[in-house]
């Protein structure tokens, strides 16, 4: 029989409602995989005692008749959610020992609905990166592995812990948060199935911010029911955070079976691009096939601006982040390095608290934002901005429901195999997820095959904004279609 | 607008006079229970760090969300100055590092402020009255206070302070000398008050400016101008711009030019001090703050607002010379202040206004100053007050016993009417009382009557000796008419 770490959350769910094991077994199990997984490194803590401690008050409640929609599922939480008096680190030395005084609105929910922590997920510092290699915890390893390789390959990132772990059975999903793609390509590149949800769908509050106009938070999980049934209870209003929908939280997973018969799925030629690999062609009109066998309709739209997506990323996301990451000054909390007056300070803590690739983005935002520079970059990066979101408004306003685009333009890369001479090239793997956030709307990923090389593949669902339905419709289409990824052996445990 | 030259207001240097130029930001603290983006109180004289809430202290995380009742105070502050309500603006985030400022990053106004231009009404000493224009009001977070007394080797910060709401209100260069600059503090501060959106205690910080000086040959473009920051006293505004103008006149009738920079005003020396020249000078990197969506209402809402305005300094000066025929000086004495304004028309409701006004300003306000209390704290109440004013209206205390009643109500408190009675300081008006004690006297002084006939302004000492044999309680006019019959004076 499979191990109970190997269920997908609805199973879990549905087992410990039937009572054929308990929470604290779950949890125990999803304990001990996650011991023999230390050489992932995708927990940057683990925390049993509080995991045990939970699934306790779980099965109490189960027993009393009492369940809640998660009762006594464990989960893996990123660590840029602050916990209440759990180590918060955000992935950087900076913050360092720090512990919140208060809870993430999203994990509150999840605790509300009777989820169990099982630790704190590895990911790149303050969510910069995508293989998860700028973490001063230590990079993650994924557990895939090429055919006939051991070459240590990346889980992706920003959320690496997160898609690790899910891929690893560490845990029955994850929280994530996503930027520029952090959920959607670490998805992709694990064989998981991650959504970033419309921007304002989940409260931000108590998230530790990268890029405040861009982040979101979302689920990865094996199966995109499993992800549905996490944003369900991940979402909601929140009036402390005014960017925060005031709206009702629709049933998700009633969602997952709606299919997609009668639905317009556009193609966007500008997603075609240079030096496309063929193999990822082959996926992305795979992928239409599946979704016109079962119904819908596929047209070629255009996204004229999407040339221009990632440059103006690299403008706005870097200008938020100087400014948001300027209250590490080691005053108040975290790493202080003592300076022989306050700038002194100020400077011996940064330097020490902030690894490489944070610092480029302090420094390019603080650039992107100096007087002389603020028009010809800020400025003209918001006006591509508007005029990407204008380009999927026009799209849907055309009939288009929802939109099907490769997730990455590859599958994993082995661990310092890219953008240790160049950043770009790191960059660009968000080429396809990054016009998402930059407008604002949900966007799915959901694996669709494997490569020559036998590592999963993702393709990519972009939905209207706050319709995450039919983005869970249509990838389970494609999941059903495509049949669920199969990890290789556990070779790590 | 460029005002025709006052040669009065100019500035006499070594060569010739010149003009002072005079623009201000006045950071005027809003008058609110709790913070402009957090919930903590903005109680004044808390222990350091009892008023901060995990916003304040920029814990990881945090977001800011707008006090509703800060936005109204603003709009209303914006009615109150006359001027352009914009029913958009977007707060920015101005950033820089300083210990006392948590986020890294004081949120702002800079584009789009919530108030446009307006305008305030300015009355000076000799009757003249400027207007002084506002070019904006915005809305911003208050910084920390560092503390660098408490420990010889470190300095500790007190958030207290730390996002409480400010208004900055900038004006346009209007201003001509140190007059005109305190007279307008004072004026704006006055229309603050009424509005409730500002205590005005300077002594608190409530209101602060920053103030630009720079001089020019009359006629000439403007000079280089100096921002004299933090001057926390109309006195000091005062003081500031007279040796700011003067520093800048010695420079350049030496041959030196200025430079922009910021200064400091040490009243205790008597001067301004650089404290960062323009190179030095913050890029401060403006950008739209992504945490909070743009500030918008509609007209409906500023209607609500305006309906619920109090009468505004300048109104209620047009009123008072209107209806109770004060003086325009008299008039802007009774309004300085709301809480004086509503005494006096509590005095004057229903009897003679001037004779009200005389009473407020020279009795009671004279007394008020004297011992250091303020209206509020008036032993005296506009009732008491208003019944003194009503005995010497129908005749049944003169002017002189009214005095003395004034100050047995003062100190001894009672129904001033009562007082009269019971202490026997009725004006005698029975002729035949007065003529006895005339005729006593006439008597007693025959070479003075004799006197009198041939110098009549002798009347006056008859006068006297009357009031007092009466105990200052005959009616004067009775005294003088008897007094006139009886020596032959006409």
């Amino acid at each position: 029989m499979t191990s109970l770490n190997e269920l997908t959350l609805a199973e879990a769910r549905d087992g410990l409602k039937a009572k054929d094991f308990s929470a604290g077994e779950l949890a125990r199990a999803h304990l001990a995989a996650m011991e023999k997984a230390r050489g992932l490194n995708a927990y940057i803590l683990e925390t049993p005692e509080r995991a045990l401690a939970m699934a306790e008050v779980a099965d109490t409640k189960i027993a009393a008749g009492e369940a809640r929609p998660l009762e006594g599922i464990p989960l893996g939480i990123k660590d840029l959610f602050c916990t209440h008096g759990v180590v918060t680190t955000a992935g950087s030395k900076i913050l360092e020992g720090f512990q919140p005084h208060y809870e993430s609105a999203v994990t509150h929910n999840l605790w509300r609905d009777g989820a169990v922590m099982l630790g704190k997920l590895n990911l790149d510092e303050f969510a910069m990166g995508s293989s998860n290699e700028t973490s001063a915890y230590g990079d993650v390893v994924s557990p895939w592995r090429r055919n006939k390789s051991d070459t240590k390959l990346v889980p992706g990132g920003s959320s690496g812990g997160s898609a690790a772990a899910v891929a690893a059975h560490l845990c029955l999903g994850a929280t994530a948060t996503d930027t520029g793609g952090s959920i959607r390509q670490p998805a992709a590149l694990t064989g998981t199935v991650g959504i970033k949800p419309t921007y304002g769908r989940c409260s931000r509050w108590g998230t530790v911010a990268y890029a405040s106009s861009l982040d979101q938070a979302g689920p990865i999980a094996r199966t995109v029911r499993d992800c549905a049934i996490l944003l369900g209870s991940m979402a909601g209003p929140d009036a402390r955070d005014t960017t925060c929908a005031d709206l009702p939280v629709p049933d998700f997973e009633a969602a997952v079976s709606r299919g997609v018969k009668g639905l317009t799925i556009g193609i966007p030629k500008e997603y075609r691009v240079d030096g496309m690999s063929a193999e990822i062609q082959a996926l992305w009109d795979r992928g239409a096939e599946m979704l016109k066998d079962a119904g819908a309709t596929v047209r070629e739209i255009s996204l004229p601006h999407t040339p221009y997506a990632l440059p103006a990323y690299y403008i706005v996301a870097p200008a938020e982040a100087s400014s948001n990451l300027a209250r590490y000054d080691g005053v108040r909390y975290g790493l202080r390095v003592p300076g022989k007056d306050i700038a002194g300070m100020y400077e011996n803590t940064r330097a020490a608290g902030f690894g490489r690739e944070v610092k480029r983005r302090i420094m390019i935002g603080t650039y992107v934002l100096s007087a002389g520079y603020y028009d010809a970059y800020y400025v003209r990066a918001q006006k591509i901005r508007t005029l990407i979101k204008r380009d999927f408004e026009e799209a849907y306003a055309s009939g288009i429901d929802a939109i099907l685009t490769p997730a990455t333009p590859s599958a994993a890369f082995g661990l310092g195999e890219k953008g240790s001479g160049d950043p770009v090239e790191m960059y660009l793997q968000d080429v396809f997820t990054i016009t998402v956030n930059m407008a604002g709307l949900p966007g799915l990923s959901v694996p669709a095959g494997l490569d020559a090389q036998g590592l999963p593949l993702g393709l990519q669902l972009i939905g209207r904004p706050f319709d995450e339905e039919t983005l869970f419709a249509a990838a389970q289409v494609i999941e059903t279609a495509a049949g669920r990824t199969k990890l290789p052996a556990a070779w790590w445990a | 607008m460029t005002a025709a030259v006052n040669p009065k207001k100019l500035i006499k240097g070594g060569l010739h006079d010149w003009e002072v130029v005079i623009g201000m930001e006045i950071h005027a603290q809003v008058t609110s229970r709790s913070k402009l983006f957090s919930g903590a109180s903005t109680e004044f004289g808390a222990e350091p760090n009892d008023h901060v809430s995990l916003v304040d202290a920029a814990m990881p995380g945090m977001l800011p969300v707008i006090n509703e009742e800060c936005v109204a105070q603003a709009v209303r502050t914006g009615l109150g100055l006359k001027a352009q309500i914009n029913h958009r603006s977007v707060f920015d985030r101005k950033n820089y590092f300083y210990p006392d400022l948590p986020q890294g990053y004081q949120i702002s106004q800079f584009k789009d402020p919530i108030v446009g231009e307006g305008e305030v009404l300015v009355d000076l000493v000799d009757g003249e009255s400027i207007t002084v224009g506002i070019e904006r009001l915005h809305l911003e977070q208050d910084a920390g206070k560092s503390l660098h007394d408490q420990n010889p080797t470190q300095s500790f910060v007190d958030l207290n302070r730390s996002g409480v709401a400010l208004m900055e209100i900038v004006s346009r260069p209007d201003l001509r000398s140190s007059e005109e600059a305190r007279a307008y503090v004072t004026k704006l501060r006055t229309i603050l008050r009424y509005l409730g959106t500002c205590d005005g205690d300077m002594e608190k910080g409530s209101l602060r400016a920053d103030v630009n000086v720079s001089v020019r040959k009359p006629g000439d473009p403007l000079g280089t101008r100096c921002e004299i920051k933090n001057v926390n006293s109309i006195r000091f505004i005062g003081q500031a711009i007279e040796v700011e103008a003067r520093r800048q006149i010695a420079i350049i009738e030496d041959g030196g030019t200025i430079s922009q920079e910021t200064r400091l005003f040490d009243p205790g020396k008597g001067e301004t001090r650089s404290m960062r020249s323009k190179e030095e000078a913050h890029d401060y990197r403006y950008f739209p703050d992504p945490d909070l969506l743009p500030l918008e209402f509609d007209q409906a809402y500023v209607d609500a607002l305006a309906e619920g305005l109090p009468e505004l300094p300048d109104a209620k000066k047009a009123r008072f010379i209107a209806d109770y025929g004060l003086s325009p000086y008299d008039a802007g004495v009774l309004i300085a202040e709301r809480a004086s304004a509503d005494y006096y028309e509590a005095v004057a409701q229903g009897r003679d206004g001037k004779a009200a006004a005389n009473w407020v300003i020279n009795e009671l306000f004279g007394r008020l100053n004297k011992e250091g209390k303020t209206i509020e704290t008036s032993p005296v109440s506009a009732d008491q007050l208003g019944a003194v004013v009503d005995l010497i209206g129908e005749g049944t205390i003169s002017g002189k016993i009214a005095k003395d009643l004034f100050e047995i109500v003062w100190t001894e408190g009672g129904d001033p009417r009562a007082l009269v009675e019971s202490r026997g300081l009725k004006q005698v008006t029975d002729t035949g009382a007065i003529e006895a004690a005339i005729d006593a006297i006439i008597a007693k002084n025959p070479d003075k009557v004799t006197q009198a006939k041939e110098k009549p302004t002798l009347l006056g000492w008859f006068v006297g000796q009357t009031m007092k044999a009466t105990g200052g309680k005959a009616n004067p006019a009775a005294v003088n008419a008897l007094l006139k019959a009886k020596l032959g004076i006409e």
